[in-house]
């Protein structure tokens, strides 16, 4: 309590396309794209869905991360992303690329016919602004041209009803090769050198040192703390209060459901939950690691992050979306969970009363029911590091390979000594209220030789392990046919039989 | 990436700009740096309102009462209306009547608006709005095609077109089969959502700022709504952030409730959609459900078909009279299908009332003919391609089951072109080989054409106005009925003035559609917007140059064929003036330099009572090559290559137009593929947002797109030009998309086995039909080579 009656005037502090903004008196639900459009008038970055999916509203975030010197810009949904997010960055919209002589990107999506009816455009501007911003800040980058690959990834997040995408990545690859030239006097936002003034630095260094919040004339408010100790003592003071990290789940109940939250604690600004550990047999992971981060780490152990991550909704979630938000969120849909319960992966829980710990299968209770205490928070995931005989194989199944929630997500650990499996674990998403393992089906393959024959049975096992639900991403039956079916690609994919000339997935089809 | 034909036959020019040229959209700028304005992206007047609607949560029901108290109480409502307080119409049907601007005390879907809301936020509305108390009487709700099929439950009559006999045709045939199948229906999802803002005018009336393809409807029925004369109400279309037939008749609703709430307080009101109200308020793709019993030779040759094609209305007819007359046109796709008879039905269901969307009931009908054209090539194990191509209108063989006869017979020389510069034996060849080593992922490979037939079938329709201002200063002011959604209408029509003048392309302004410039316009839709539109500027064109010509005749002493347009400049005998000096001086000798213009499409006329006519001035045609990896599994798949060769006649511009096909074809194989329009049994949409309604992303587009233009290819009809229409028909070149998932799958039986595979074709649906081939081996003794699989 006594840490927010410190604090004079709530207030938040970021950069606007290069100019310094205070916000106080803010009701902290406000998007960042409800605050552009009607509280700026900046009307360039567009509403498409209002729930993250279309990318008609992205932006391009500044960020300073710990000890660096320098912004790094990531795109951003606006929509579903809460103003109280901006505190120390500096944010840049379609509004500001208006001078001549053009952006490359915006040149390139003229000259291969890239719009059409232009809606979705600035928010395609700003994804491929954003990359090409990375790639000129990075000359490891720049040596060679963007792959298809790093192409659809930056642009995976913006949907276009009209182009069919084509002049859309041809604009991409053009764009990338050329650097951005600035214009003569008086033209302050063309070329790149604005984007990391060095006084607009030094200014984001200071507000980062400083806590932020809001707070409305509704009483409705948002707390930004920076440290674990002020977090627990938040959490301890207001149970009701809402954690928000990413908010990219969280903001959907603002936008689309009509709730006005009341009290909003961010815990992005937490330093201690960006915590990453690679001890000798474990890994240590902080509840406020971006899915970004994240597919920086995982796939150096277990290869499978790698596609799983990148196919995790879009580059504008995974810039935000945190381990902890999909965990704590306890989605039956979420893609984290399983995989890291096939991990034996434990979680721990932080509060004024210390520090619980629990294997993450136990965590979750029941639809969206955790073990989690009001006056607790996630604190980070521990996950023991692979050995040599240990397989991980991660399948994601979705209507659309890229940015769709799961169908099924099948996170198979295995553990095979001479062709039998002497352990394993079976985790699926999409299968039953929570993210749970296959015990049926485990015992079906443990201490089994690792054939047919034991898949066949595992397969049948399944359907004592999980009643799925109908819904709008897939039938029971496809849901309950295609787990079993993951479980002969594992087969194949780990047997000695497999040719990589006749690949197993359409993804590695090239 | 792709090619273009080398020789793109241009008009004898040398202004920039003119008709053939390649030139950008002309909002490109503003759109890539967040500058062109959508309605809600307009300067907000001071005391605006916004508009919201309460829905229906019952799909049929009668309304027992209504307590709007808690709605009218809410902070911020300054406004809430129901039908009792619509001083004028209260039906909005566009076409026939069924559409009530606010239900009364019945409700026919989920999602129908039960009373208008005005606040003074967006969010205060739709908060506001869900706290009504509705007390409904449950009706039994009809949900699906196949009930109101059995009930004979229809928004407006069957009709049949027939040619020959084919009872006797089916009877006599060598083979012959029958099908059903079940063809999804699609969402829009224009990436703007439904908006428009109403101000009150000085006089009773109101001035309509919209996002619609047809302007004038909106004016019309707002004007019906307030009881007030057509000429108090302006509408304005500046763009619309896509359109695809969704903003056809689906915009005029909200332009009504915002009017009225205009009216009522004396406010501007705005009244924009919020993505899940849009999806499950505003009409969708008709989804059907088709039949066919096909009889043929050997060869696989059609002798005669029985087709039934039912599309499902939802609970009024809006345009579906038209819609399903379009698929009964399209039946037949590119085949002459002998003695044929095509049945369609416009089913009522207690859902949304479907709409317009591009391609109109075309796509769906043209399915069932090519889920037909597979199916005769497994039964009598032939190439698909080969069966599609024999089967293909021909000289003697040019008759439509409606009496049109196939004039341009475009469609076999394009597909042989296709053909060899898509490798299509090689690959064929390849992929059968690859299937049989390949447990689990299989690859499958289809060539599907499209022929498409150009005109509104509602012959009024096709016509249109134009209107053009030439100033003092030569610069020039383009007006014209057709909207612009993106799709580049605005610069084609401004290359065609531009080619007229013979000046260059930036001389001449297009101005937003406005129902005061050009009246009594039709709708942006039926691809025949460049046709109509081109053809009336062109014609204003004409008007004034003929008065520049006289003007020039009666100065100088020459005659009427020594003057000349060319390159900015007006020749007249031996001098040359600068096109704006040469305006200037007809300007004070008191040339008018200003003139409408006129077209109405030829030729054309069908007579529904008969099912016979002329419906079409002209087929559009096109074909495309895809091939696509399945994953035996899982049902996953992926497009891995497209090669598409389209006929747009001698392009008005081939950049343009190509960017219609290519987001046509993405379009229609989104339609086939991941896009699931799914109902709970209760008829409540379950798809509501981009989240669990998947159309295509990036990653989804074919890696290797090769698309060309047909050489050579002007159009022997009159049009503008020489062009062709190119909006819609590219969007069923998709089906390629569809049908070779269901060629990947056939492999499994060594294509001897047709599975059934309603689309969309998702994942799910794909698997359907592994386990269903599969389950065919079995039956059939057939022995699945993969173990694995």
């Amino acid at each position: 309590m006594a840490i927010i009656r410190k604090m004079v005037r709530p207030v938040i502090e970021f950069f606007l396309n290069g100019e310094p903004r205070k916000l106080s008196d803010t009701d902290p639900n406000l998007s960042i794209l409800e605050w552009l459009r009607t509280e700026m008038h900046l009307t360039g970055t567009k509403e498409g869905c209002a729930s993250g999916d279309c990318g008609a509203c992205t932006v391009s975030v500044g960020v300073l991360d710990p000890g660096s010197r320098t912004l790094r810009y990531e795109s951003v949904n606006s929509c579903i992303a809460v103003i109280g997010s901006l505190h120390g960055k500096h944010l840049v919209t379609v509004d500001v690329l208006r001078e001549e002589p053009a952006h490359p990107v915006q040149k390139a999506m003229i000259e291969c016919h890239g719009a059409q009816c232009g809606f979705c455009t600035p928010g395609i501007v700003m994804s491929l602004f954003t990359l090409h911003t990375a790639r000129q800040t990075a000359p490891d980058r720049l040596a060679a041209p963007p792959s298809h690959h790093e192409l659809l990834e930056a642009l995976a997040g913006n949907l276009c009803r009209c182009t069919g995408y084509r002049p859309i990545l041809e604009a991409a690859r053009r764009a990338c090769a050329e650097t951005w030239t600035p214009g003569g006097t008086g033209k302050r936002f063309s070329g790149p050198d604005w984007l990391q003034d060095s006084a607009m630095i030094a200014s984001l260094q200071r507000i980062n040192g400083e806590k932020g919040s809001l707070r409305d004339d509704q009483g409705r408010r948002c707390d930004l703390p920076q440290t674990l100790e002020e977090l627990r003592t938040l959490r301890a003071t207001y149970p009701e209060a809402r954690l928000i990290a990413g908010g990219t789940d969280l903001v959907l109940e603002i936008t689309q459901q009509l709730k006005d939250l009341g009290h909003l604690i961010s815990v992005e600004r937490v330093a201690e939950l960006q915590t990453l550990t690679i001890a000798d047999d474990h890994l240590y992971l902080g509840a406020g690691l971006t899915y970004r981060q994240l597919h920086e780490v995982l796939p150096g152990h277990w290869p499978h992050f790698a596609p799983l991550l990148e196919r995790l909704g879009s580059l504008q979630i995974r810039n935000r979306g945190t381990l902890g938000g999909n965990i704590g969120n306890a989605s039956p849909i979420g893609d984290m969970p399983p995989a890291l319960i096939a991990l034996d992966a434990e979680l721990e829980l932080d509060s004024l009363d210390g520090v619980r710990r629990m294997p993450l299968a136990d965590f979750f209770r029941d639809y969206r029911q955790t073990e989690l205490q009001p006056h607790e928070f996630i604190r980070g995931v521990r996950a023991p590091l692979p050995k040599a005989n240990e397989h991980l194989l991660l399948y994601k199944i979705s209507k659309r390979l890229d940015d769709d929630i799961s169908a099924v997500l099948g996170a198979f650990w295995l553990q095979l000594d001479n062709g039998t499996v002497s352990d394993c674990r079976l985790a699926f998403g999409g299968m039953a209220a929570i993210p749970k393992r296959a015990d049926a089906a485990e015992q079906a393959i443990r201490g089994q030789p690792w054939n047919d024959a034991t898949v066949a049975a595992a397969t049948a096992a399944l359907a004592s392990d999980f009643k799925p639900m109908s819904d709008a991403r897939a039938s029971a039956g496809y849901r309950l046919q295609v787990a079993g079916n993951l479980l002969q690609r594992a087969l194949l994919e780990t047997g000695s039989h497999f040719d990589s000339a006749f690949p197993l997935t359409v993804t590695d089809y090239a | 990436m792709r090619k273009l034909p080398d020789t793109i036959v241009q008009p004898p020019a040398s202004a920039r700009g003119t008709a053939g040229s390649r030139i950008a959209h002309d909002s490109a700028w503003k759109h890539v740096s967040g500058q062109a304005r959508y309605i809600d992206d307009l300067p907000e007047p001071p005391g605006l309102l916004h508009a919201t609607v309460g829905q229906s949560t019952q799909a049929h029901a009668r309304i027992k009462s209504m307590d709007l108290s808690a709605v009218r109480a809410y902070p911020g409502v300054v406004a809430v209306l129901t039908v009792d307080e619509v001083p004028g119409h209260t039906d909005i049907g566009p076409v026939f009547p069924g559409d009530p601007v606010l239900a009364g005390d019945l409700v026919e879907f989920i999602g129908q608006p039960l009373f208008a809301v005005a606040a003074t936020s967006l969010r205060a509305a739709r908060q506001a709005a869900k706290l009504a108390k509705v007390e409904y009487e449950p009706l039994e709700p009809v949900l699906t095609t196949k009930d109101a099929l059995a009930k004979q439950f229809f928004v407006r009559p069957s009709h049949t077109q027939q040619r020959g006999d084919p009872d006797q045709a089916l009877a006599a045939a060598p083979h012959r089969l029958q099908a059903e199948m079940h063809v999804g229906g699609q969402e829009h999802f224009y990436l703007e959502g439904q908006a428009c803002l109403v101000e009150p005018t000085e006089d009773a009336g109101v001035f309509v700022h919209t996002s619609s393809q047809h302007p004038s409807e909106v004016q019309k029925l707002v004007a019906g709504v307030l009881g007030l004369p057509i000429h108090e109400v302006q509408v304005e279309v500046r763009r619309m952030g896509g359109g695809f037939g969704g903003k056809e008749t689906q915009a005029a609703p909200l332009a009504c409730i915002a009017g009225l709430l205009a009216r009522h307080t004396g406010r501007p009101v705005k009244y924009r959609m919020a993505r899940s109200d849009d999806m499950v308020q505003t009409g969708k793709r008709h989804d059907f459900y088709n039949t066919y019993d096909i009889g043929f030779d050997d060869e696989g040759m059609l002798q005669g078909a029985d087709i039934m094609v039912a599309g499902r209305c939802g609970y009024s007819p809006d345009l579906s009279e038209a819609v399903v007359d379009r698929a009964m046109f399209h039946a037949d796709n590119a085949y002459y299908l002998g003695q044929a008879r095509v049945v369609g039905h416009r089913c009522k269901t207690h859902t949304v009332s479907n709409t317009a969307f591009r391609g109109f009931g075309g796509p769906q009908g043209m399915m069932i003919i090519e889920r037909a054209m597979d199916d005769i090539a497994r039964h009598r194990g032939l190439d698909p391609l080969d069966v599609r191509k024999r089967n293909l209108y021909g000289p003697g063989r040019d008759e439509t089951h409606y009496g049109q006869i196939v004039e341009q017979h475009v469609l076999p020389e394009l597909i042989e072109q296709l053909e060899a510069s898509s490798d299509y034996r090689e690959r064929r060849q390849a992929i059968t080989g690859f299937n049989r080593r390949s447990p689990v992922v299989k690859r499958g490979l289809a060539l599907t054409p499209v022929k498409f037939g150009i005109s509104f079938t509602a012959k009024h329709l096709n016509q249109a106005g134009a209107l053009v201002h030439v100033y003092t200063d030569g610069s020039i002011h383009l007006n014209h009925g057709g909207t612009e959604m993106g799709q580049g209408l605005f610069i084609k029509v401004a290359q065609v003035v531009a080619t007229a003048f013979q000046v260059d392309i930036d001389r001449i302004k297009v101005s937003a559609t406005r129902t005061d410039k050009v009246p009594n316009t039709s709708p942006t839709a039926a691809s025949s917007s460049s046709d109509l539109n081109g053809m009336a500027a062109l014609d204003a064109c004409e008007t004034i140059k003929a008065r520049l010509v006289d003007f020039a005749v009666e100065t100088y002493a020459v005659s009427a064929d020594e003057v000349e347009f060319a390159n900015n400049q007006v020749r007249v005998g031996k001098d040359r003036f600068g096109w704006a000096d040469f305006v200037q001086q007809a300007y004070m000798a008191r040339v008018s330099l200003s003139s409408s213009g006129f077209y109405a499409t030829p030729k054309i006329h069908y007579d529904p009572e008969t099912g016979r006519g002329r419906p079409f001035l002209y087929y559009a045609n096109g074909a495309a090559c895809s091939e696509v990896v399945v994953d035996t599994l899982t049902g996953e798949y992926r497009v891995i290559r497209t090669d598409i060769l389209h006929d747009v006649g001698q392009s008005l511009n081939p950049e343009i137009d190509i960017g219609q096909i290519e987001g046509g074809f993405i379009q229609g194989m989104g339609w086939l593929t991941t896009e699931e329009l799914m109902y709970s049994d209760k008829g409540q949409l379950m798809t509501t947002g981009p989240a669990t309604y998947k159309i295509p992303a990036a990653s989804d587009a074919p890696e290797d797109f090769r698309v060309a233009l047909l050489a050579h290819s002007p159009n022997r009809e009159a049009t503008v030009f020489r062009s062709k229409a190119v909006g819609e028909p590219p969007l069923m070149l998709g089906i390629s998309v569809w049908c070779a998932l269901r060629d990947a799958v056939a492999s499994l039986a060594d294509y001897r086995y047709s599975p059934p595979f309603d689309s969309p074709a998702t994942p799910e649906q794909v698997l359907r039909a592994v386990t269903a081939t599969r389950q065919w081996l079995a039956d059939n003794g057939g022995d699945s080579s993969c173990k694995s699989a």
